[in-house]
């Protein structure tokens, strides 16, 4: 080839790489914007509600006064709240998930189940909330007790662990699947022996992402009725007396991490605003740390199962 | 190679080996393990299988051969009812099998029952992300047994059965996925092996691995078939010659003929056999 028509290819390889790097630059910003944000809001509830983050602040009641005011009973509730919804969520959501990817037939009903899901991840939350009051809290009589909202919550996010469960067991290989079949196996065993065991990792991951963004849910449990100062725990579930467990604690009034901080926020006095940072710096924590267990997890069992 | 030459060469072949070549009624098929009877399938609404009819003896290696999309995996499938997993697939004729002269594909015939009985050698190296020991025992697993002692002696014996016990006796708690490729699809076959299937299918099982390991692979399957009888798929002609006693060759959805493998290969009575034989298509 003439040298002329060398020339020629590295001026337009020049010129078409250098729009990599625009595109490279574009991409960078935009990334820096999500990651800014992210950084800025730690950082700055950090500043603002560092200084009331301590032992007393985690171990105390609300309070009319600001410096005493504490979340013993915001995260509590958040964390009654969050093992209700789970023991919901999980067993509902992963069942249903496997039924529909394994045993359903697919006709147009099926189909039709299938769009339902899909739009349910879409309802907006205070709908839930709406249908909290009606069903949990008067219908079933359960009152506006750590139970609705916990059931709640698990409602909402049902639709996210269908939908991570069935992408997760159709992410398995046919030929697993035909693996096992070949043996002998009935659907049931294949279930439970490959494709449960095998998608777990991916499973887990998802439902611990729709249970860090039901942590913040506001607005459901608001409507629902959830207190937002409550100067008691729940009763203990374990008892000194038979039978040892106790479940009344489903039945208590509650309070949750972000109803708390809703509170504080609307206080006229700035000491209070300082007490919302530091519990939406607690809260982020807690959200950063499911994320965390996520990414953990997806991590180890992506070690195993590599066909 | 040029056509005529390639003919030449066939002919000189035919001519040297005509003396030993049963003629088509001096094979007797001794005793059948399994027979199809005009068996159609479809997908949908198109055949992918014509009325084919296809004996298979007892502790024999049958092959069948034939081009891509020639239905000789989809007539594979239908004997141990892979077909029924996924919907719009619908069967005509039947599949007997004996001892007990049953329809493999009779409605009443749980499939489950036919894949305990049958088992089957993929493509593809299909082992379970689990343990060797597992994977060999997962077939009596499923069946419901659960001594200790007896799984590990049944285990022990499909390994050696599948030639793999001497590369793995000390590595039974590893992961079946970090085996080479060949070792993956003894495996497989240990694992099928294991349950003491009376009729083994292997589909192309060594179109995946490299010349050496599809080596060990036929001189298995050539020393199972005293125990199990196996009806194998393959598009390699070559390996239909080492490896059976009866070929099948099949053409866009039909059986165009069977016959011993030899009488096959060397004398062909069917001109699209001898088309495709000659490599004049496929």
């Amino acid at each position: 080839m003439p040298a002329q028509d060398v020339q020629e290819i590295r001026q337009l390889v020049a010129r078409r790489k250098r729009w990599d790097k625009v595109f490279a630059i574009l991409g960078l910003l935009s990334m820096m914007v999500g990651v800014m944000t992210l950084l800025a809001l730690i950082i700055d509830m950090g500043i603002d509600g560092g200084g009331r983050l301590s032992w007393d602040f985690f171990t105390s009641y609300p309070s009319r006064h600001a410096e005493r005011a504490g979340i013993l009973s915001a995260w509590v509730g958040t964390a009654l709240v969050m093992l209700v919804t789970a023991a919901a969520a999980i067993p509902l959501g992963v069942m249903a998930g496997i039924y529909l990817e394994e045993y359903a037939p697919r006709n147009w009903l099926t189909n039709l189940m299938e769009i339902n899901v899909t739009n349910l991840a879409a309802v907006p939350s205070i709908v839930y909330g709406l249908l909290a009051l009606g069903l949990f809290v008067y219908q079933l009589d359960f009152g506006q007790s750590i139970l609705s909202a916990g059931l709640t919550l698990a409602l909402m996010i049902l639709a996210v662990v269908i939908v991570v469960t069935r992408e997760a067991i159709r992410g398995i290989p046919a030929a697993i699947r035909e693996g096992s079949y070949a043996l002998g196996a009935t659907k049931w065993q294949t279930v439970k022996d490959h494709l449960l065991p095998y998608s777990m990792g991916r499973i887990l991951t998802g439902i611990i992402i729709g249970m860090a963004s039901a942590i913040g849910e506001t607005a459901p449990l608001i409507t629902m009725g959830a207190l937002t100062f409550i100067a008691f725990l729940p009763p203990a579930p374990v008892e000194s007396g038979f039978p040892y467990l106790s479940f009344d604690w489903l039945f208590a009034p509650f309070t949750v991490m972000p109803i708390q901080m809703f509170n504080w926020v609307s206080r006229p006095q700035a000491a209070f605003l300082e007490n919302a940072a530091a519990a939406g710096f607690v809260l982020l924590g807690m959200t950063l740390a499911m994320n965390a267990l996520a990414i953990w997890l997806r991590f180890r069992f992506r070690k195993r199962g590599n066909w | 190679m040029d056509e005529t030459l390639n003919k030449l060469y066939f002919r000189s072949l035919v001519d040297s080996e005509r003396e030993e070549a049963p003629t088509p009624e001096a094979h007797d098929l001794r005793k059948l393990k399994a027979e199809a009877k005009g068996l159609s399938f479809y997908y949908g609404e198109v055949a992918a299988l014509k009325a084919v009819n296809l004996p298979v003896a007892e502790h024999q290696v049958t092959a069948l051969i034939g081009p891509s999309g020639c239905g000789k995996s989809t007539f594979l499938r239908a004997v141990n009812r892979m077909h029924d997993l996924y919907p719009g697939s619908r069967y005509e004729g039947g599949i007997r099998f004996y001892p007990d002269d049953i329809d493999l594909l009779d409605k009443d015939v749980d499939p489950i029952e036919v894949r305990m009985r049958i088992g089957m050698v993929f493509q593809k190296p299909n082992p379970f992300p689990k343990s060797v020991f597992d994977n060999v025992a997962y077939g009596l697993r499923v069946r419901g047994e659960r001594n200790r002692r007896l799984l590990v002696e049944k285990v022990e014996q499909a390994l050696r059965d599948a030639a793999l016990w001497a590369e793995v006796k000390d590595r039974l708690d590893d992961m079946a996925l970090n085996l080479s490729g060949g070792q993956q699809q003894r495996l497989c076959i240990a694992r099928a092996l294991a349950t003491e299937p009376e009729l083994l299918l292997f589909d192309e099982p060594t179109s995946a691995l490299d010349p050496i390991a599809t080596a060990s692979i036929e001189d298995l399957i050539q020393g199972l078939k005293a125990r199990v009888t196996i009806l194998i798929v393959t598009h390699n002609m070559q390996q239909a010659a080492r490896v059976s006693d009866y070929t099948a060759f099949m053409y866009l959805g039909e059986l165009v003929e069977f016959a011993p493998t030899k009488t096959l290969f060397t004398n062909p009575s069917d001109r699209r056999t001898e088309n495709y034989l000659t490599g004049r298509f496929g």
